[in-house]
């Protein structure tokens, strides 16, 4: 009831926000850099242009398509960045313990009193501003939460029967955390990738709007409500629409996140994070 | 005419709702206990005798109901019994001590309010009043230095001493009747026979019924004049504990009171093997058709596995529910 | 108890010395960053004179460990360096703009704390009913919502509008300039609160020591007072401490979009035009500050839990 709405809505969100990425030079009437008319600019949503046009004369509803792309790039990529790290640094501090334990603890409770808005922003800043540069630094950032899960999980799983008799059968430390360990915590890890993703979509917006992520003239949803602030005035609609696709994004994944987790990781009622 | 048993139950008919079915997880439940009486039930995990506990006091939480059968209370119907009034009773003549003194008590809160929580309740006390009350009723469970314990937070105390405290606010307003459910099973066992020795002088001192639940038969035997036995939601047997030690009648008594390890004299005798009976106990969604025990029952026949048996009154008082009984 | 949060507020010292660390690695180390970046229209031309003659100035060409020893020498005796751009102590640029930022903070949690606490509480009081759903649902949608945008489509709507609060800047610093900001900050974390504070009071409400409550006949009301709440509370506390560290972060953006005079639109303003210490010395500063109240609220979760240990 309640569980699978959260899993149909949220997949429906998603898929579509999938879908108008993917096909974004199908679906879009312009090109969304490129296509700039002065003589168009600041038109209210009509017939031609369906969601208006900005200070440039660029149409929003293809600039909106063309955005998806690369929110969905930036949040996918980076957070299977943050989650690789994660896993990795947590999995062999719970399995190896000792001054490697120590150290990792150590460095995630650092992570953890920065915020993770500040740390990017200090990484774009000594970056160029660009796409790669924004993976590099959103994929550094949330990594922390991920790698604490997987020491819990470990600490936990270290002891059942199945990884001694691996270890007795002579199979490599590696080998027994990639295929004992790691497929009993996918579960979890999973529902915090989820989430984590529309996370890494809020903060590429972020950056963007603070004209440290994705600079214009390339369509980042955080970009143009950036502009809009200037035309609130003259062009109202222009902060609507951008800001309306980064919350369907990211409401899609929260909604996915949270039904996964009813189904995959039943017990962590209370650490709603 | 001789006064009425303080507490009747009549086929009572617990049933948990999964989706639209009702699968009934306790039926043709009745039993009846006297003023201080102390009344054993005795059964495995997964028998029905913690919920039937709940359902004398109220404490039935969905997706549990009582969907059938009487519980009377000093005479009075209580089963359908409006929340306010059940709650003037629950506490203050019926109380409950649950099984875990870890998780029972408020970690939040010191254990002298918890135990005057029960006389501002239920004797209209001030808190001043009840706060004096409260180191009485430590006192009366034999903790030591009550005065001082009284301001003591749960996780300062020991289990058993925790289970005291439970004892204390249990009996604090003298009620009529104590349901207590495995009250010692998560204790040390020298702590058990302490707290076990505190009920029972607690209860005849103030004239308490208690409605004794254990696994542990000699637990049982020790405690109470009469013992039920119940089985995958339904009593099976009902006797005076002397009779059904000496000479069960229904086959899972049996079962049970073999199973008990021999010591010392007895296993130079006897068999030196433990016995079990064979077999789990069935889950609620899935009780066997006719008798409830016939998958494990060594011997049913084919009048147990299509029709389930009801009662037969024994001589010297005590039914059973058998086919074959002995 | 003073010892506890002694003991506690020097457990921060480690961290805000490896922060440093981090924060030296990043701006002071990269090579190259900096003189390219003092001459950057975003090509990144080189002037050797020029590069030399800075580095001498700023001491770039001593080797790292003399320089990270400077540092925190200089750090300790609470010189954060000069601007690069107004060619003002370091130290006095933040101290204008610390004010503004902490109010906006604490505004915005407070926000978040009444209006999220106690609507968790009746959604978990009432599990199932419309009341629970819908205000789930809000929930997720205002931990869904881009804080940026509902700023500005409340700029829009509450200032331009209906002109009822005005639409940036901290003016004379009266209440109606911060409405829009801390609200726009703080509905994220009211939506988390929401929700931890539902899922606290539901586990609680199936406790142990909740169903001994009941049997002694209390009335669900008299549990709710004497028995829930305050174990509620302890674990929407511990969030409450975790959230004020995501909102001193997420406040960045909100002060840009309000042109709000703090230390978050410094930071920004400052990494724009490449003024590094004045970057250094703001994320230090916005570190301790989120240490510091996070070992309050440590203070606080102690004070009410009788199981946490003084010593």
């Amino acid at each position: 009831m309640k569980i699978r709405a959260n899993l149909l809505i949220g997949g429906i969100l998603f898929a579509t926000v999938v879908v108008a990425g993917l096909l974004a030079p199908l679906l879009a009437h312009t090109d969304p850099v490129m296509d700039a008319n002065l003589m168009y600019a600041e038109e209210p949503p009509g017939a031609e242009f369906w969601f208006g046009t900005d200070a440039q004369g660029r149409d929003i509803y293809s600039r909106v398509l063309h955005g998806a792309r690369i929110s969905l790039t930036v949040g996918i990529v980076s957070q299977l960045i943050n989650t690789i790290i994660g896993v990795c640094l947590g999995l062999s501090a719970g399995y190896w313990g000792g001054w490697w334990d120590d150290f990792v603890s150590g460095l995630t409770n650092l992570m953890l009193a920065i915020p993770s808005l500040i740390f990017a922003l200090a990484i774009m800043a000594i970056l160029n501003p660009g796409l790669t540069s924004l993976l590099i630094a959103l994929g550094l950032t949330n990594w922390s939460f991920t790698c604490r899960l997987a020491r819990a999980s470990t600490l936990s799983l270290k002891s059942q029967g199945y990884v001694q008799a691996a270890k007795v059968l002579g199979y490599s430390d590696i080998r027994i955390m990639l295929t004992q360990l790691l497929p009993n915590m996918l579960g979890p890890i999973i529902v915090i990738g989820t989430l984590g993703m529309g996370g890494a979509v809020l903060a590429e917006a972020s950056l963007s709007f603070l004209g440290l992520g994705i600079r214009p003239p390339y369509p980042s949803w955080g970009s143009m409500l950036s502009d809009a602030r200037d035309q609130i005035t003259t062009a109202p609609w222009i902060s609507i629409f951008p800001g309306l696709a980064i919350f369907v994004t990211v409401l899609g994944l929260n909604l996915l996140g949270d039904g996964l987790r009813d189904i995959l990781d039943p017990q962590s009622r209370t650490r709603r994070i | 005419m001789s006064a009425p048993p303080l507490l009747e139950v009549r086929d009572l008919q617990i049933s948990l709702a999964v989706g639209n079915t009702l699968f009934h997880a306790v039926e043709n439940v009745s039993l009846t206990i006297e003023k201080g009486e102390t009344l054993g039930l005795v059964g495995e995990s997964g028998c029905g005798k913690s919920i039937t506990a709940l359902a004398l006091i109220g404490l039935l939480r969905p997706p549990l109901i009582i969907t059938g059968g009487e519980i009377r209370f000093d005479g009075r119907d209580i089963r359908a019994l409006p929340s306010r009034e059940m709650r003037k009773l629950r506490g203050n003549r019926i109380s409950m001590i649950f099984q875990e003194p870890m998780t029972a008590l408020n970690p939040l809160s010191p254990v002298g309010r918890q135990i005057a929580e029960m006389f501002v309740l239920h004797r209209g006390a001030t808190w001043n009043e009840a706060e004096k009350l409260a180191i009485e009723a430590l006192a009366r469970v034999r903790v030591p230095a009550p005065d001082r314990r009284v301001k003591d937070y749960p996780h300062q105390m020991s289990g058993g001493m925790r289970q005291r405290v439970m004892i204390a606010i249990a009996l604090a307003c003298s009620p009529d009747l104590l349901l207590a459910d495995e009250p010692t099973t998560a204790l040390d066992v020298t702590v058990q026979a302490e707290i076990l020795d505190l009920i029972r002088e607690l209860s005849s001192a103030q004239g308490t019924a208690v409605l004794m639940i254990s696994h542990d038969l000699g637990l049982i035997a020790n405690m109470c004049r009469r013992v039920g036995v119940m089985y995958a939601g339904h009593i099976v047997e009902e006797r005076a504990a002397e009779d059904i030690f000496r000479s069960p009648s229904h086959p899972y008594t049996n079962g049970l009171v073999a199973s008990l390890p021999l010591l010392g004299a007895r296993a130079r005798h006897g068999r030196k093997r433990l016995q079990e009976i064979e077999g789990v106990v069935p889950p609620v969604s899935a009780f066997p058709n006719g008798c409830r025990f016939n998958p494990r029952c060594h011997m049913a026949t084919e009048i147990c596995r299509t029709e389930e048996p009801g009662a037969t009154m024994l001589e010297r008082g005590g039914l059973v529910r058998c086919h074959h009984h002995g | 108890m003073a010892a506890f949060l002694l003991r506690r507020l020097l457990q921060t010292v480690p961290i805000l010395l490896a922060v440093a660390l981090i924060i030296f690695i990043l701006f002071s180390v990269i090579p190259g960053t900096f003189a390219s970046s003092m001459s950057d229209d975003g090509r990144s031309v080189i002037d050797v004179q020029v590069m030399e003659r800075m580095n001498k100035e700023f001491g770039f060409n001593d080797p790292v460990y003399v320089r990270f020893g400077k540092y925190v020498a200089q750090l300790v005796q609470l010189d954060l360096g000069t601007s690069f751009r107004t060619r003002q102590p370091v130290t006095k640029v933040l101290a204008e703009r610390m004010w503004p930022t902490l109010l906006l903070t604490f505004a915005s949690m407070l926000f978040s704390i009444v209006v999220g606490v106690p609507l968790g509480f009746i959604a978990a009081l009432r599990p199932g009913s419309w009341v629970d759903t819908v205000s789930m649902v809000g929930a997720v949608s205002g931990l869904s919502l881009p804080k940026f945008w509902l700023g500005l489509l409340m700029m829009y709507l509450f200032a331009l509008v209906l002109g009822w609060l005005p639409s940036f800047g901290y003016g004379d610093g009266s209440l109606r300039y911060l409405v829009l900001p801390s609200i726009a900050l703080g509905v994220a974390p009211m939506a988390l609160l929401a929700r931890t504070t539902r899922a606290a009071v539901l586990e609680i409400m199936n406790a142990d020591f909740v169903r001994t409550a009941r049997a002694k006949g209390m009335s669900e009301r008299k549990v709710v007072q004497w028995h829930l709440t305050r174990n509620a509370l302890v674990i929407v506390l511990t969030t409450i401490g975790l959230q004020f560290g995501t909102v001193i972060g997420q406040a960045v953006v909100i002060e840009k979009l309000f042109s709000w005079p703090g230390l978050g639109s410094l930071l920004v303003d400052s990494v724009t035009l490449r003024d590094i210490p004045v970057v250094q010395g703001a994320i230090l500063l916005i570190v301790l500050s989120f240490l510091v109240i996070n070992t309050l609220v440590d203070v606080l979760c102690a004070l009410i839990d009788p199981r946490i240990k003084y010593t």
